[in-house]
């Protein structure tokens, strides 16, 4: 999923210093599942909104709404039902959701209540990790399932680099080197063999060095 | 600054049992202050966030929890979890230049004890002190 948190609050009541109505909008899609932007975030963060603007003086009617999801049109369409009532959209859910509303809604001020961190999972209650870089060319199949892309502070193909220390990596010792990681789990498959193997010089043209992506499916557009 | 504050107090019902000896009177009697308005929850790791920032939206100028102690709540985590939500507001409050301590914690005995009336008396003073809310 897409992990986020809050931005803090000061830099979002400055956003909307301005605002008259504003509609904290929810997205029941990842930002829910990382309890960030979910209907009940989204709740306390339009409480502390209505707090923060009345203490720096501000008036401003502060209303609630959530959509299934932020990343499809016709879910944006469904705004309609809050017309009239904001002049200003505060999102919570991560930058997808975010822009997907200023794409379809051209005349609608949007603001984001969060920063938009990795692709993750939970880890365990209340930790998440990053996990998947979205570079669009998954090397998985060669390293056990574990990402040498997002997970090696280095991005090396092929590590681990001189700064790996008994399993750790050298950024921080509290982060696991994922290379240690992909040895120890190729052993354990009997696949050590495989990483002798150099991987060629990587072309990242579809990490987004060659601009923003765009994935067409033929089979699936009407 | 001398006012009467409006202070909110969330209270699970065995640290809150205080306040229904006598039908209530005993609280009074002990001294519980007449402006702490106690709304007493099953448990106290059922309290929201939410439910705590509403209490400043409704103009409470502090506002206190009072759960299990730590070590041996009632439903084992649930004055914890309060807790955790407390110091969630805390920060919030920070991060408006709200002093934190318009919303404390307290794990307190189960049971009939001076401490739930010190408690009262203690935050009644802390937010005295502090004056009105800003909100």
């Amino acid at each position: 999923m897409i992990v986020a948190e809050r931005k803090p609050l000061a830099e979002i009541l400055e956003m909307v210093k301005d605002c008259k109505k504003i509609l904290v909008l929810a997205c029941r899609g990842c930002v829910t599942v990382c309890s960030a932007g979910g209907e009940r975030e989204a709740e306390i963060l339009a409480s502390l909104v209505r707090l923060g603007l009345k203490k720096n003086g501000c008036r401003a009617e502060v209303i609630e709404g959530s959509l299934v999801r932020q990343c499809d049109k016709e879910y944006i369409d469904a705004i309609d039902e809050w017309q009239g009532q904001y002049d200003a959209i505060l999102s919570t859910a991560c930058g997808v959701g975010v822009n997907f509303i200023a794409n379809l809604r051209p005349t609608d001020n949007v603001y984001p209540a969060l920063n938009t961190t990795f692709f993750g999972g939970s880890a365990e209650q209340g930790v998440w990790s990053e996990q998947c870089a979205g570079c669009g060319n998954c090397v998985l199949h060669l390293t056990g399932g574990l990402c040498p892309v997002a997970r090696c502070a280095k991005s090396l193909m092929n590590g681990p680099c001189g700064g790996s220390v008994d399993g750790h990596c050298e950024i921080n010792p509290s982060v696991d080197c994922v290379w240690q990681m992909i040895y120890d789990r190729m052993g354990r498959l009997d696949r050590q063999q495989e990483l002798t193997v150099a991987a060629p010089i990587r072309d990242w043209s579809t990490a987004g060095h060659g601009g923003p992506r765009k994935l067409i499916r033929g089979d699936l557009t009407v | 600054m001398n006012f009467t504050p409006d202070i909110r107090l969330f209270s699970c019902h065995y640290t809150a049992q205080q306040s229904c000896a006598g039908e209530g009177r005993e609280l009074q009697e002990l001294g519980f202050p007449e402006n702490v308005r106690l709304s007493r929850v099953n448990c106290t790791g059922k309290l929201e966030e939410i439910t705590l920032l509403k209490a400043f939206e409704d103009g409470a100028d502090g506002v206190y929890v009072v759960g299990c102690p730590t070590d041996s709540c009632h439903n084992l985590q649930g004055s914890r979890r309060a807790a955790k939500r407390v110091e969630a507001v805390r920060q919030a409050l920070g991060e408006m230049d709200v002093e934190p301590d318009r919303i404390r914690m307290y794990h307190l005995p189960r049971g009939l004890h001076p401490e739930f009336v010190d408690a009262a008396r203690e935050m009644n003073q802390r937010i005295q002190e502090m004056g009105p809310g800003p909100f």
